[in-house]
C-alpha cells in the first residue's frame, strides 16, 4: 500500500524550509505540478510529504531592483508573458517559457520546475543559462547564489542538497543594444519536447559588433550547455552570416547527444546550428532595435 | 427501393440540422463510458506484462487477495477455453481462442501490455496496490517487432505450431505467417513484357493508434442468476453481447448490453478488453464493476492498424495506359492473426481498369498489441505504396498525375481482383472536381510541392434494426441499434423526417440496448447512414401504411382508397375530396380509438452499398534545414452519394484527412530493444494539434446510390485512404526526393535531403 | 488513508469535499462531486479533455491536486450554461458540427471561452495556437475554429 503523502502549504520561506528539512521520507517541492504529478501519477516518485510553495510571495512575484529583474522561481509562465516590462526586457526567456506545453500548462508551469525537474530538454533552462540568470537559493544553512547552468547536473538530477530551495533567479541589468531569443525544433508546432533547443542572448555597441554573447543549447546532452566557443564566434564580429556559419559549427561540435524517441544524434548536431543560428539573428535583430 | 426520390422533393434531406443528442455532450451530461457508477460499485485494474515475450510460469495472487479492500482477482482460469476456429468472412476471420488469450493471457504473453489479471477492489488506488502483490514467474523468450523481421527464418515464434494458412501444399515448418493469400486478373507477367515503363518501388509504414480521446471504458453488474448487464463505450453493443457472452460461457439473452455515449473509435472499439473482465469480476465478487483504462494502457494493449512492408510494380505505356501492376503486401498483426492485409490487397488497385495485376499478401504476427480496424482497414496501407508508385509513373511519362488517373479510372463493368466488376459511378467524377479546384493549377512557392492521391473502400451494410414508436402528439420515436459516433442520430432523424413528411424536430432517435431493439452490426465500414437509414426507412414507410389505415378507420372508407401526401392522408381514387387531409399529427392522436399502438420495426440485412472514393490534392513547404514539413492546403473530394447533413459530411471529410496527415508525418509506435513501447502517450505519439494543419477543404461530389431510396453512400473512410501518398507526393515535389517510409518525420526527410 | 477537507467554489457554488491528498482535482470532480462532464483523455495533460478554470486561468484537472484548490474558485462544463440558456459558445459548436464524438468538446468549450475572455477578436492562427492543447481526433478541427471564430463575431456585436 503506498504510504500516506502529507500536504502542506506554508505561507512563508522559513515555515517551507523547517518543512522540507525537519521531514524524514521522501520530500518534494509542488510547484506548477506538471512534471510532478505526471510522476507520481505514473509511481516513479511516491513523495511522503509534498510542500506548495505557491502561497509563498517570494516566490510567486516578479520585481525589478537597479534595472535587474528578479523572478520568483514559482512564477508561471503566463505571468511572466503577463509582465509587460519583464516580457519586453526578456523576450527570449519569455518565449522559452511560452513554449513550455499547452496554455493550460503555461498556467501553471514555473522557471523554477523546469529547471529543478532538470530534464535536458527544459526551454526555459538553455534561455536562462543564456540570459545569465543567478540563482537564490534557501537551505537550512541560510541563502546562498549559484549561477543556473550549475544546477541542473544530469537528467532528473541537479545540485540543490536536502532542504534547499531555489528562491529566484536574478538576471542582470539589461545593457543599451542587447536582447535574447530562444528557438527550438519540435515536431509539430506545439506540445512537444524540444528535439533541440537553442538560447542566445547578445549585446552590440554603437556601432552593432557584438560585444557580449551567450551561447546555450539544449537536448543535445545530459544537461543544458553553454557553449563558449560559440559566443566566442559572434564576440567581435556584426554577426554576419560568416560569424553565424562558425557560431553554428562551434555549437554542432559541443553537442553530445543520444538517439531517442524525439530525435538521432545526427539530427540533433545538424539542426541544433540552424536553431543557433536562427535564434541569433532573432537576438541580433531585437538588439538592433533597442537603446 | 430502386426509384431514387428526386432531390427537388427534399425538405429535410441536405439540410445541416442541429444534431439531436448536442446539447447533452455541450454541457457535460452525456454519459460516456467512464461516466457511469452504480452504488457499492468496485474498480478493477488489470495487471500487464512488462515482457514482450514470455512464458506464463506462475501467477501467485495470494498476498493481493489479502490486501484489505480487495473483493476478487481474475486470471484466464477463470474463463473457459475456446475452440480453435476461424469465424465468419476471411476478410473479417475471428478465432475466439484467440480472442480469449488477447483479453487474458494463457500461456504466454505475447506483447508488453498483454493483460494477466485483473484486480476488483473497493477504490482504485487499492486496485493499483494490489496489482503490485500480484507475483507472476516469467521465462522471457526472445521477441520479435519488425514483420520483415519475424517473417525471417530463424525469427522467434509467437505460436510454435503456427502453419501459414492459404499455402498448398501446407509448409511443414511453423512461421509467424499466419495467411498468405493472391488475387490475379489476367496474366501480369506477360502484360509487364509489353509495358514501355515499369516503376517498381518499396515502401514501409508504421502502426499507427486510432487515437480516439475517449480510453476505453465500462462499467458491469452481474446477478446470482447468471443475467448481467454492460455499459460501455463502443461502436456496437450487440458486438460486446456476442464476445463477451461467448468467452465467458453465457447465454447471449442473459447479457444486455447498453451503448454508451463513445468518445472517438475510428475502428478501434469493435472487440472486447474489459467488458469480459468486467462481467466475470463482478459475478465473482457481487457487485458491480467498473473499469477503465489509462492513455498508457490504450497505446500498449488496444489495437493499432497494421505497420507493413510493401513492393509495387506498374508497367504502362507512354501515353498513359496502365497494362499491368503487381503488389506484394506484408502485414503485421501484431500478437494474434488478422492483419487488414485482404483489404489492401483488394483496395489498391481497386481505383483503376487495369486488365493484368496481381496482389499477394502475407497476414503476419510478432510482438505487438493485436492489429484492429482503423479507417478503412488496410485501404490506406496500400493506398499509400500504390499512390505513391502512380506518382512516379506520371513523372516517368510526363503526365499530370490526375489525368494519368483519370485515364485509367475504373468505371461500372470494371473488372476486380476478386472476380466483381464495378457497380457504380462516381470516382471520374471526383477526380474531376478537384481536377476543377482553382488552387490545382496555382503557382507554389519556395520549397513547395503538390501532391495528388486517390483513394478507394469498400463501404458496408449488414444487418440494422429499428422500431419507430409515434406519439400521441404526433412525434416519433426511433430506436436504433447503432452507437452514434460522429452524428448518426441525425442522419437518421432527418431521413425519419423526410420519410414520414414531418418536421426533423418531431423525431426523437435513440440508440436502444442489445435487449429492446433488433440486431444491430457495430457503427463501422461507413454503413451506418446506408444500411440503419434503410431500415429506419422501411420503417418509416410501414408506419405510413398504418396511418392510412387509421385515416381510413376514421372516415369509414377503404384502405385502397388513401394516399400519403406531404405528411397528411388523403382520400383518393373514387374519394378523392370527400374529406379534409388528416395530418400525421391527428391520426396519430386518434391512436387508441382506431386500434391502440402505432408502431413498425423493421431489420435488414442490406446489400447494394457502393463503393466509397476520395481524390485529394495538397501543397505542403519543406523546410530544407529541418526537414519539417508543413501543410500549406488541402482539398479533398469525395462521392458522397447523397449528403444526408452536408455538414457531417464535411466533418468526416476534414477529419479523416487530419487523421491521414498524422499518419504521414508523425504517427509512430517506437520501441526499444527490450520489446517495450516507448511513447504510449499523446506526448510522444504525435496526432495532429490545431496549429499544425490550415483548413481542409472539402468537396462534396453528389453521384448518388441508386440502391438506396435517399441516394446514400458511406462516407467515413475512404478519406483516410490518400493523404499519406498525396503528402509523400508532395514532398517528392518540393524536394526531389521520394519518402517510401512513413511516418515521414523531420529526421527522416532531412536525412533524404542530405542523402 | 485519512483525507483532507477543503473548501472551495465550484460553477459558483460553496462546496466542500474530503480527498485524498494524492487526488487529481479531476478524480475529485469526476469519482467524489459526480461532475463527469470534465473528461479524462491522457492523465498527463496532452490533449487537454480534463480543461477547467481555477480562479479564471485554464488549467489541466488532471494536474492539479484537488487540496490545491482550497480557497479557489473552478469553473467546469456543468457551469457554462445559466438556466436553460446555453452559452454563445455552446450554441455556436452545434450549429458548426464541431463536434463528432463529443469527448474533447467539455474542455474545447472552456479553453475557448477562457480565449475570448482574453480576447475578444481573435485570428484564425491565435485560436489555434490558444487550442493546441485540446487534441480533437474526429473533426481535424475545422469546424470547431469556425465556430469559435462565429462565437467572437456574435459577442462582439452584442457588445456594440
Amino acid at each position: 500500500m503506498m504510504s500516506e503523502m502529507r500536504f502542506e502549504s506554508p505561507q512563508t520561506l522559513e515555515a517551507a524550509v523547517a518543512l522540507l528539512s525537519g521531514h524524514n521520507g521522501i520530500t518534494k517541492i509542488l510547484a506548477g505540478g506538471t512534471d510532478l504529478l505526471i510522476q507520481m501519477r505514473g509511481g516513479r516518485v511516491e513523495p511522503t510529504l509534498l510542500v506548495d510553495v505557491k502561497s509563498i510571495p517570494e516566490l510567486t512575484s516578479i520585481s525589478q531592483n537597479n534595472g535587474a529583474f528578479r523572478l520568483g522561481a514559482a512564477v508561471n509562465a503566463m505571468q511572466m508573458s503577463e509582465h509587460e516590462a519583464f516580457a519586453q526586457s526578456w523576450p527570449g526567456l519569455t518565449e522559452a517559457a511560452m513554449l513550455i506545453g499547452s496554455y493550460q500548462i503555461k498556467s501553471r508551469a514555473t522557471v523554477g520546475g523546469n529547471l529543478c525537474n532538470a530534464s535536458p530538454a527544459a526551454d526555459s533552462v538553455p534561455a536562462l543559462i543564456a540570459a545569465g540568470a543567478i540563482a537564490t537559493i534557501m537551505g537550512p544553512q541560510g541563502i546562498r547564489e549559484q549561477k543556473v547552468e550549475d544546477i541542473a547536473t544530469g537528467p532528473g538530477k541537479n545540485s540543490l542538497a536536502k532542504g534547499e530551495i531555489v528562491l529566484y533567479f536574478t538576471l542582470p541589468p539589461r545593457a543599451p543594444h542587447s536582447a535574447d531569443a530562444y528557438l527550438r525544433f519540435i515536431p509539430r508546432t506545439e506540445m512537444d519536447i524540444a528535439v533541440v533547443g537553442a538560447g542566445i542572448n547578445l549585446t552590440l555597441n554603437d556601432k552593432g559588433i557584438c560585444i557580449e554573447a551567450r551561447v546555450c543549447i539544449g537536448a543535445v546532452a545530459e544537461k543544458a550547455l553553454l557553449v563558449k566557443e560559440a559566443a566566442a564566434a559572434l564576440i567581435g564580429s556584426t554577426c554576419d552570416e560568416s560569424a553565424l556559419e562558425k557560431m553554428g559549427a562551434a555549437v554542432s561540435a559541443a553537442c553530445r547527444p543520444i538517439d531517442d524517441k524525439r530525435g538521432t544524434k545526427a539530427y540533433r548536431i545538424k539542426v541544433s546550428s540552424v536553431m543557433a543560428r536562427r535564434a541569433a539573428t532573432i537576438a541580433l535583430n531585437r538588439a538592433r532595435r533597442t537603446h | 427501393m430502386n426509384d431514387i426520390i428526386s432531390e427537388k422533393k427534399l425538405k429535410v434531406i441536405g439540410t445541416s440540422p442541429d444534431r439531436p443528442d448536442g446539447v447533452p455532450k455541450l454541457t457535460g451530461t452525456a454519459q460516456y463510458g467512464a461516466d457511469h457508477s452504480l452504488p457499492g460499485m468496485l474498480w478493477a485494474k488489470v495487471l500487464r506484462s512488462p515482457h514482450a515475450h514470455a512464458r506464463l510460469l506462475k501467477i501467485d495472487y495470494t498476498k493481493a487477495l489479502a490486501l484489505p479492500g480487495v473483493k476478487g482477482i481474475i486470471t484466464s482460469a477463470d474463463l473457459p477455453e475456446q475452440k480453435f476456429d476461424y469465424l465468419g468472412p476471411e476478410r473479417v476471420a475471428q478465432n475466439f481462442w484467440h480472442m480469449t488469450r488477447n483479453i487474458l493471457a494463457r500461456e504466454k504473453v505475447l506483447y508488453e501490455g498483454h493483460a494477466i489479471a485483473a484486480v476488483a477492489a473497493t477504490t482504485s488506488a487499492i486496485a493499483d496496490a494490489a496489482l503490485k502483490l500480484i507475483v507472476v514467474d516469467y521465462e522471457i523468450l526472445p521477441h520479435v517487432i519488425d514483420v520483415e523481421e519475424a517473417m525471417a527464418d530463424n525469427a522467434p515464434l509467437l505460436f510454435e505450431d503456427m502453419i501459414t494458412r492459404g499455402v498448398t501444399p501446407p509448409p511443414t515448418k511453423a512461421s509467424n505467417i499466419s495467411k498468405r493469400i493472391q488475387f490475379q486478373l489476367g496474366d501480369p507477367d506477360s502484360a509487364f513484357k509489353t509495358a514501355e515503363e515499369i516503376v517498381e518501388m518499396h515502401f514501409k509504414t508504421a502502426p499507427v493508434h486510432q487515437g480516439y480521446i475517449e480510453p476505453h471504458a465500462c462499467l458491469a453488474r452481474a446477478d446470482q442468476d447468471g443475467q448481467a448487464e454492460v455499459w460501455s463505450s463502443s461502436q456496437g453493443h450487440f458486438v460486446i453481447r456476442t464476445m463477451t457472452a461467448k468467452l465467458l460461457g453465457m447465454k447471449t439473452g442473459d447479457l444486455r448490453c447498453h451503448a454508451s455515449e463513445i468518445g472517438g473509435a475510428f475502428g478501434g472499439k469493435t472487440v472486447v478488453y474489459l467488458e469480459p473482465l468486467a462481467v466475470a469480476l463482478s459475478r465473482k465478487t457481487g457487485h458491480p464493476v467498473k473499469i477503465t483504462m489509462t492513455r498508457e494502457e490504450v497505446f500498449k494493449a488496444s489495437g493499432p492498424t497494421s505497420g507493413a512492408s510493401m513492393t509495387i510494380k506498374i508497367g504502362v505505356m507512354r501515353d498513359g495506359t496502365l497494362v499491368a501492376a503487381e503488389g506484394i503486401f506484408k502485414y503485421q498483426a501484431g500478437a494474434f492473426p488478422g492483419s487488414p492485409v485482404m483489404n489492401g490487397c483488394m483496395c489498391g488497385f481497386a481505383p483503376y481498369d487495369i486488365a493484368n495485376a496481381r496482389t499477394i499478401g502475407y497476414d503476419v504476427v510478432c510482438n505487438r498489441p493485436k492489429a484492429v480496424a482503423y479507417r478503412a482497414p488496410g485501404s490506406p496501407i496500400s493506398a499509400f505504396a500504390v499512390e505513391s508508385t502512380m506518382d512516379m509513373v506520371a513523372k516517368r511519362i510526363g503526365m499530370d498525375p490526375i489525368q494519368l488517373r483519370l485515364k485509367n479510372i475504373a468505371k461500372i463493368g470494371t473488372p476486380l481482383l476478386w472476380g466483381a466488376k464495378h457497380g457504380h459511378a462516381g470516382f471520374a467524377e471526383t477526380l474531376q472536381a478537384l481536377q476543377k479546384h482553382p488552387h490545382y493549377q496555382s503557382p507554389l512557392g519556395k520549397n513547395q510541392g503538390r501532391g495528388v492521391a486517390v483513394g478507394y473502400w469498400f463501404n458496408g451494410g449488414g444487418e440494422s434494426s429499428c422500431t419507430v414508436n409515434v406519439n400521441e402528439d404526433g412525434t416519433v420515436v426511433v430506436a436504433t441499434g447503432s452507437p452514434d459516433i460522429g452524428g448518426s442520430r441525425a442522419s437518421t432523424a432527418q431521413m425519419a423526417a423526410e420519410t414520414l413528411g414531418i418536421a426533423y424536430e418531431g423525431v426523437r432517435p435513440i440508440i436502444a440496448d442489445t435487449n429492446s431493439v433488433g440486431y444491430t452490426q457495430a457503427t463501422g465500414g461507413s454503413r451506418v447512414t446506408f444500411a440503419t437509414g434503410m431500415t429506419v426507412i422501411n420503417a418509416c414507410k410501414k408506419i405510413i401504411a398504418e396511418m392510412c389505415l387509421r385515416a381510413a378507420k376514421i372516415w369509414k372508407i377503404e384502405s385502397e382508397n388513401v394516399i400519403w401526401e406531404d405528411g397528411s392522408a388523403r382520400p383518393a381514387g373514387k374519394r378523392a375530396g370527400e374529406f379534409p387531409p388528416l395530418t400525421f399529427k391527428e391520426i396519430a392522436a386518434k391512436r387508441t380509438a382506431t386500434g391502440g399502438p402505432i408502431v413498425a420495426s423493421d431489420s435488414v440485412n442490406a446489400e447494394g452499398q457502393a463503393p466509397g472514393f476520395s481524390a485529394q490534392f495538397c501543397d505542403v513547404e519543406v523546410d530544407p534545414e529541418t526537414g519539417a514539413v508543413k501543410i500549406v492546403r488541402y482539398v479533398a473530394a469525395q462521392d458522397v452519394g447523397r449528403a444526408i447533413h452536408p455538414k457531417y459530411c464535411e466533418g468526416q471529410i476534414t477529419g479523416g484527412v487530419v487523421q491521414g496527415i498524422g499518419w504521414a508525418l508523425n504517427e509512430e509506435y517506437i520501441y526499444n530493444s527490450a520489446g517495450r513501447l516507448e511513447n504510449a502517450g499523446f506526448l510522444d505519439y504525435r496526432m495532429p494539434v490545431a496549429s499544425d494543419i490550415p483548413m481542409i477543404e472539402a468537396i462534396l461530389v453528389e453521384v448518388p446510390n441508386p440502391n438506396h431510396p435517399y441516394g446514400v453512400k458511406g462516407v467515413a473512410e475512404a478519406n483516410i485512404v490518400p493523404p499519406m501518398a498525396a503528402i509523400a507526393n508532395a514532398v517528392h515535389g518540393a524536394t526531389g526526393r521520394r519518402l517510401t517510409d512513413l511516418p515521414m518525420s523531420p529526421p527522416k526527410v532531412l536525412a533524404a535531403l542530405d542523402a | 488513508m485519512s483525507k483532507q477537507h477543503v473548501t472551495t467554489q465550484i460553477n459558483g457554488n460553496s462546496v466542500e469535499f474530503l480527498c485524498e491528498t494524492r487526488q487529481t482535482l479531476l478524480e475529485v470532480l469526476r469519482d467524489e462531486l459526480h461532475l463527469t462532464g470534465t473528461k479524462e483523455g491522457c492523465g498527463t495533460g496532452d490533449c487537454g479533455a480534463c480543461t477547467v478554470t481555477v480562479d479564471s486561468k485554464m488549467v489541466c484537472s488532471c494536474l492539479f491536486l484537488g487540496v490545491e484548490a482550497e480557497g479557489k474558485s473552478i469553473q467546469t462544463i456543468e457551469g457554462m450554461a445559466q438556466g436553460d440558456k446555453l452559452h454563445v459558445l455552446q450554441r455556436k459548436f452545434t450549429e458548426h458540427a464541431a463536434l463528432q464524438c463529443g469527448i474533447c468538446t467539455p474542455g474545447m468549450l472552456i479553453a475557448a471561452q477562457t480565449l475570448l475572455e482574453r480576447n475578444p477578436d481573435p485570428t484564425e492562427e491565435q485560436t489555434r495556437y490558444w487550442l493546441s492543447g485540446n487534441l480533437c481526433r474526429c473533426t481535424g478541427y475545422n469546424q470547431i475554429i469556425h465556430a469559435v471564430l462565429d462565437a467572437a463575431k456574435e459577442l462582439r456585436g452584442a457588445k456594440s
